[in-house]
């Protein structure tokens, strides 16, 4: 306990003396108390925050989407590392608080860290209930509560594999949709007989189940589960097989997800002596039994209630944020919550209380035809519940009812048809926001309010929905309310913001890649400053976004003669490497089909000795990475390669990436053709080509595709009697199998189709769109009859590729060897042996 | 701010292409010498101050220069960060006289107080 007393020493000796705030917990709502308080009191306090998980502060809403692939964590981090460090916040990352001592007012950390509070806030939040079933310790048996568990279930999502959710509640269900995004065949069992019960009511819940079960997820309710069932203990490691009903129905499973409720994590209060019941106790002021300590989040039991929604939680954190700052009143009034599903394309809406009741009179809107349906519940002259699904937009004027107690009585008559028609007002869209209040929640995730949306976009001259994202926050969540914040941005700027125009290339133009392009190719300029200067362009000469755009639709426009504009390139196309964090590069030679020879390993292994480079590392395209290497020894390495016959892989390049290749025929017992031969002439036939983004291939030597062609953005797969071609596949942020293209008889004309869906695809795709958003947004029925259905246009775009390709096989790294670009390659001036003063 | 500055000649604003950088090493870490397309010449230390990105390598447009890991945008006249960005670049003195760039690298000496208060 030495050092304590030494800190407490040297903190009493501190001028001015800040009393010390700990933390335990870095979810949510502390990180929003903590938002609050540096608000209303920035440097009041000496910040010490103990966050169990290994990581910074995220959105845990948002899990849903990262699970369904259409983010990824970095999107979701709520605080970086950087806003600890700004804050002067000290983070224990992977740090679980196992004690905490009242009399001497401290807490340790399971490695034993020890800090001394003044307050204490408790936020441990809380953890996913497991069923004590059967088998509910095998393997591939998993919760549903963080990101390790969103990352447990990516690695067993395998498409084609079965997935139960046990639980059709808001999580269980987006882990089902999620799992579904992610090929994996899923049902979703329910205790109840009504899907979401607690939030919808029965013919919500019906609705609700037909959208998820048009998905092709299956969902049996009444469904009791009696154990889970796992593979043969004696043949290896056992997990999870089969789940088993009370019914006896058995439902095969490799994996299984419980998503059934939380329990708030008390025992560390409980051990502590601090009242717990079902959560830990808080009274309106957040403190608990012992005056110095908070407890706050899902934790937390106020008034009797345990809570897990993300509104009432941000209340808490700001009562118990202002009364750290020293505000005596701020009180905690758990008010009526609303709950919107984050699914895709499913929009449901429920709010306050809508059970039915004799002293309650309700009103119904259905529309079967449109997939609508609506409920209020109504007592004694107010709203006290609603419950929407299908057309949800109205929903923040209704839950604004709900939660002032307002008197509907005059409205009534057209109450269920929303703001638009209340007290007769004229049909405007925009009239629902107009009529909220401006302290009406509008983003429930963070927190804000109408009043706040439309002052900063006054104040600070917002004009486009992604300015108003990064400086209110609203809608940069789960986006379930972007709708209404565009039509706040309607409201405010009136004609001059147009949600459904053409989004601009960026904040240089109004004009939108479409645009830009057709006039390029109409003659607006053929260069990038005559482009802009005819474009009517904003700024002086662009910016990071529109000028690399320009550079590649002028290439596509004037292959012979457009001088490429080096400055208008990112740095990895610029300097024909790949930069690193570090701001050091790595280099990845061609390596033709993913075949290599002794003599091209042994120069690898000669250029790594030579230039001591860190890291070498076999990448997923089938070839070989030096990580590490300064800038400045590039084209020495290159030289070094170049000797060796090894040319630029173009691992940066928006263009022919990798084709990457199984052994095929000539050694495979399965191979039905040489797919490594076809896929090296493939290579040697498209390297150099420039498209709108990266393009990855990959040649499979029969149908069990071990080349992973069905998720390359174009792939061939040799069968007996020829090659099916397949394309517009992804493995990255997006996971797409591949749809077929069509079949080809000889290597010949698999190379001619390739050629010409590439020409196709760099003729009509925007800069950075990659081949299977290009094949969404024009259609592949479309792209199928110009590049095999029309023979001669087939032709034509083949040989427009054949054209462009004599200029551009010439390898990159070989010019700067010869000097070309040198400034890139040293530094202007080296003061650093200059004598220090 | 300090009265007197201490020059050195760097090398030619031809030297840099334009809208492009070069660096300049130094003992105690690089500076980045930008050149745009009005041929100004700015300096800024080359560490992004989000994640410590080199902004030679980065995009230049207007007075500004995007950084290549993650596109925060930052003023060459101020060193700033721009739109949403929060965040302060430490920016260094730099004249172009008669075609050479002379530099003074007194901010790193001053960096610390410097830092506080951008």
């Amino acid at each position: 306990m030495r050092h304590v007393e030494l800190d407490a020493f040297h903190d009493r000796i501190a001028k001015p003396p800040r009393p010390r705030l700990v933390i335990i917990g870095n979810g949510m709502s502390p990180g929003r108390a903590l938002e609050k308080l540096f608000d209303a009191a920035p440097g009041a306090y000496k910040v010490t925050v103990f966050n169990a998980e290994p990581r910074v502060n995220y959105d845990r809403i948002m899990l849903s989407p990262v699970l369904s692939g259409e983010k990824s964590f970095e999107q979701i981090v709520i605080h970086g590392d950087g806003w600890y460090i700004d804050n002067e916040v000290t983070l224990y990352k992977g740090h679980r608080v196992v004690e905490i001592d009242r009399e001497k007012r401290t807490v340790k950390s399971e490695h034993g860290v020890i800090e001394l509070y003044d307050r204490l806030i408790i936020a441990t939040g809380s953890s996913p209930i497991v069923l004590p079933v059967p088998g509910h310790k095998l393997a591939g048996v998993l919760t549903y509560r963080d990101l390790d568990d969103v990352n447990a279930m990516l690695l067993a999502a395998k498409p084609g594999k079965k997935a139960v959710v046990i639980g059709g509640g808001l999580l269980g269900l987006e882990a089902a949709v999620g799992l579904k995004e992610q090929g994996m065949d899923v049902t979703v069992l329910h205790l109840m007989p009504t899907l979401m019960e607690r939030q919808l009511d029965t013919p919500a819940g019906h609705l609700l189940r037909q959208a998820i079960e048009s998905r092709d997820i299956r969902v049996i309710t009444k469904a009791n589960t009696r154990e889970i069932v796992g593979t043969d203990p004696e043949k290896g490691p056992p997990r999870v097989k089969a789940l088993r009903l009370d019914d006896g129905t058995e439902l095969p499973a490799d994996l299984v997800i419980m998503a059934v409720g939380i329990r708030p994590s008390a025992d560390l209060a409980r051990a502590a002596g601090l009242e717990v019941k079902r959560g830990i106790v808080v009274g309106v002021d957040m403190r608990t039994s012992d005056p110095d300590i908070f407890a706050l989040g899902e934790c937390a039991e106020a008034s009797g209630q345990c809570f897990g929604l993300v509104a009432p939680l941000y209340e808490m954190a700001s009562v118990v944020a202002a009364r750290l700052a020293g505000d005596e009143v701020a009180l905690f009034n758990p008010s009526a919550t609303a709950t919107k599903l984050k699914v895709t394309g499913i929009n449901l809406f429920s709010a306050g209380d809508f059970a039915e009741a004799p002293d309650r009179e309700e009103i119904v809107l259905r529309d079967a035809a449109r997939g609508i349906y609506r409920r209020l519940v109504i007592k004694q002259g107010k709203l006290i519940g609603a419950v929407f699904y299908g057309d949800v937009s109205d929903g923040a004027w209704f839950f604004d009812l709900i939660k002032k107690g307002s008197d509907i009585t005059e409205l009534r008559e057209t109450l269920i048809f929303g703001p638009n028609y209340a007290g007769g007002a004229p049909l405007d869209p925009t009239a629902a926001v107009a009529a909220l209040p401006d302290d009406a929640e509008i983003c429930g995730c963070n927190g804000v309010c109408k009043g706040k949306i439309v002052e900063s976009i006054t104040a600070k001259g917002l004009t486009s929905l992604d300015q108003v994202r990064a400086h209110t926050k609203a809608s940069a969540s789960c986006g379930s309310c972007t709708g209404v914040v565009e039509q706040l941005m309607t409201l405010t700027l009136g004609e001059t913001y147009s949600p459904n125009a053409v989004v601009p290339m960026c904040g240089c133009t109004d004009l939108g890649h479409d645009d830009v392009r057709r006039l390029i190719a109409g003659g607006a300029g053929a260069t990038i400053p005559a482009v802009m200067q005819a474009l009517n362009w904003k700024t002086s000469c662009g910016c990071a976004k529109c000028r690399p755009a320009l550079n590649y639709y002028l290439v596509c426009a004037y292959p012979d003669t457009y001088e490429d504009d080096g400055q208008s390139r990112f740095i990895n196309e610029r300097v024909h490497a790949n930069i690193q964090k570090d701001g050091t590069f790595s280099v990845v030679p061609r390596m033709w089909g993913g075949v290599t020879t002794a003599n091209e390993l042994r120069a690898i292994a000669d250029v790594v000795d030579k230039f001591a480079i860190p890291t070498v590392k076999v990448t997923g395209g089938q070839r070989i990475d030096l990580l590490g290497v300064k800038k400045e020894e590039l084209p020495a390495v290159w030289a070094d390669l170049n000797k060796a016959g090894m040319v630029s892989g173009a691992a940066y390049a928006k263009g022919l990436r990798t084709v990457k290749t199984c052994v095929g025929k000539d050694w495979c017992r399965f191979g039905t053709q040489d797919s490594t031969g076809l896929g090296v002439r493939m290579e040697k036939f498209l390297w150099g080509s420039w498209t709108p983004a990266k393009v990855k291939m990959g040649v499979s030597g029969c149908p069990r595709n071990c080349a992973e062609a069905t998720c390359k953005d174009v792939g061939v797969i040799c069968v007996d009697g020829g090659y099916d071609i397949v394309f517009a596949g992804a493995a990255g942020l997006d996971i797409l199998g591949t749809q077929a293209l069509g079949h080809a008889d000889s290597e010949d004309e698999t190379i001619e189709i390739i050629a010409a869906l590439v020409q196709l695809y760099r003729e009509q795709g925007r800069y950075l769109e990659r081949i299977y958003k290009w094949a969404k947004r024009v259609g592949v029925e479309t792209i199928r009859a110009q590049v095999l259905a029309d023979v001669g246009r087939r032709r034509a775009l083949y040989d427009r590729f054949v054209a462009s390709q004599v200029s551009v096989q010439r390898d990159p790294w070989a010019d700067r060897v010869a000097g070309k670009d040198a400034h890139e390659f040293a530094p202007l001036a080296d003061l650093s042996l200059q004598a220090a003063e | 701010m300090k009265m007197s500055n201490d020059w050195t000649d760097i090398g030619a604003l031809e030297d840099i292409p334009r809208l492009g950088a070069r660096i300049v090493r130094t003992a105690k870490g690089c500076v980045a010498v930008f050149r745009t397309q009005d041929d100004e010449a700015f300096a800024l230390e080359d560490r992004c101050p989000h994640k410590g990105g080199p902004l030679s390598q980065g995009i230049v447009h207007g007075n500004s220069v995007t950084c290549p890991l993650h596109n925060w945008v930052l003023s060459l006249e101020t060193g700033a960060a721009l739109g949403a960005d929060v965040g302060q670049a430490l920016k260094f003195p730099l004249r172009v006289e008669g075609g050479r760039l002379l530099l003074d690298l007194s901010p790193f000496s001053a960096a610390p107080d410097i830092r506080k208060a951008g």
